[in-house]
């Protein structure tokens, strides 16, 4: 035996071997009408495919679950002080704002003054969001169709004749009081909760109920394409304006020359008032074009 | 034992969001309706603001509205995670009312706002 494999081995070395042949066709491979008992039809395969996929969604997702719910173990408690979230950068904005920036709501001072960069951003979300939701679904001569028309046509005319007198009624009593309170939540902004984002808010829901009331016609008398147009664009640059000053002057040291005012009264805290105002009517003309498009795909 | 209880019933607020977080996470992954899925993320925006706004919670303590001229810091909450959740809710009806126009254009391109109907009918399209 052992000779017999140092022979092989030999033979291997000096390449005379009569081995096997390594490309020669097995037997044992099963003929193919034998295999094709095996495969699922493609019903068959769907079915399981969406049952793993079931599984492996729960297992991911109760994971995810159980790593956060481990994570939160290692949190200090609910309203413990000694939070390290609790940091001097806390302590810096609320000893600090009342005196920096005049406004008396703290949140407000920190985000339109500290951190107004960062709102900038938050309102050229809101705007770039309304671009491309317009993009997507407004009509014009590329994104149309005549079954749309003749819907429309259709709906136009229901809303015309089908009106609700009550509905009608209530929304020209309530109207008046939204608007007022959405103005009264944007200008007390820095002196009591509240902002342009929650005011802004407001007075969109405002809108969208009166067009849902007399039709989006009635609405387009006052607001369309235009004055969407001229509001957001001029909002957005008199915050850059405003804010570009403020960082020009802080950055070189110069005074700004505007006055921070008494704390609490409505001209006070400098540029935070007119960012206010900016921030709520670009928020507005937002929720109302986010209505507008998707009601009728077009502003 | 009660340690473990005691940290359980003060972090009732963080536990409640992860919960939802998994509830609007397996929404997203489970649900063949595109809106459901829309609504799924929706609840998993809104289970990171109360994450963060209960972070800001400090016991005892009175909103950052600064009346009656007291500008001690240990009168008042800590108003940062205020500021990050307004942000994270702009950006939530951004990214939503988005989703929520693309699923308008594939229903008017399919008829169907069926996920796996509209990747069947989009594979025959490409055969």
């Amino acid at each position: 035996m052992k000779k017999n494999i140092w022979a092989n081995f030999s033979s291997w070395v000096n390449g005379t071997a009569e081995g096997k042949d390594p490309y020669e066709i097995s037997e044992k491979v099963q003929p193919r009408e034998e295999r094709k008992r095996f495969k699922l039809n493609e019903e068959q395969k769907m079915h399981l495919f969406n049952l793993q996929y079931k599984i492996v969604a729960a297992v991911v997702c109760l994971t995810v679950v159980g790593v956060l719910l481990y994570t939160l173990f290692q949190l200090p408690l609910f309203g413990d002080p000694r939070n390290p979230a609790v940091n001097e950068v806390v302590e810096r904005y609320v000893e600090d704002g009342l005196k920096e920036t005049g406004a008396v709501n703290m949140v407000a001072g920190m985000i339109l003054d500290y951190r107004a960069f960062d709102t900038f951003g938050e309102s050229s979300v809101l705007f770039l969001a309304v671009t491309s939701v317009m993009m997507l679904l407004l009509r014009d001569e590329k994104n149309i169709s005549k079954e749309e028309d003749i819907q429309e046509a259709h709906e136009r005319i229901i809303e015309r004749e089908a009106s609700d007198p009550i509905l009608r009624y209530v929304v020209s009593l309530v109207m008046p009081c939204i608007l007022l309170f959405g103005i009264y939540v944007v200008l007390n902004g820095h002196i009591s909760p509240g902002g342009g984002f929650s005011g802004g808010a407001i007075m969109g829901a405002g809108f969208i109920l009166y067009s849902a009331a007399f039709g989006t016609d009635a609405v387009s008398k006052f607001f369309n394409m235009k004055t969407f147009r001229t509001i957001t664009s001029t909002a957005l640059l008199c915050y850059a304006a405003s804010k570009a000053y403020s960082f020009y002057t802080g950055a070189n040291g110069l005074p700004t020359g505007i006055p921070l005012g008494t704390p609490g009264a409505i001209l006070s805290s400098g540029l935070i008032l007119v960012l206010d105002v900016c921030v709520g009517l670009v928020v507005a003309c937002t929720m109302y074009g986010f209505y507008s498009l998707f009601a009728k795909g077009e502003i | 034992m009660s340690a473990f209880l005691e940290k359980v019933i003060s972090l009732r607020f963080e536990i409640a969001a992860v919960i939802l977080f998994g509830i609007g996470f397996i929404n997203l992954l489970l649900q063949k309706n595109l809106i459901k899925k829309i609504v799924g993320f929706n609840v998993m925006d809104s289970s990171v603001f109360l994450l963060l706004a209960s972070q800001g919670y400090i016991d005892g303590r009175i909103a950052p509205i600064l009346t009656n001229g007291i500008t001690e810091a240990s009168h008042y909450v800590n108003p940062i995670p205020a500021g990050l959740v307004l942000t994270g809710i702009v950006v939530s009806v951004s990214v939503s009312a988005f989703f929520l126009a693309l699923v308008q254009r594939l229903y008017k391109h399919y008829h169907t706002v069926n996920f796996d109907e509209i990747m069947v009918l989009a594979k025959k399209k490409v055969d």
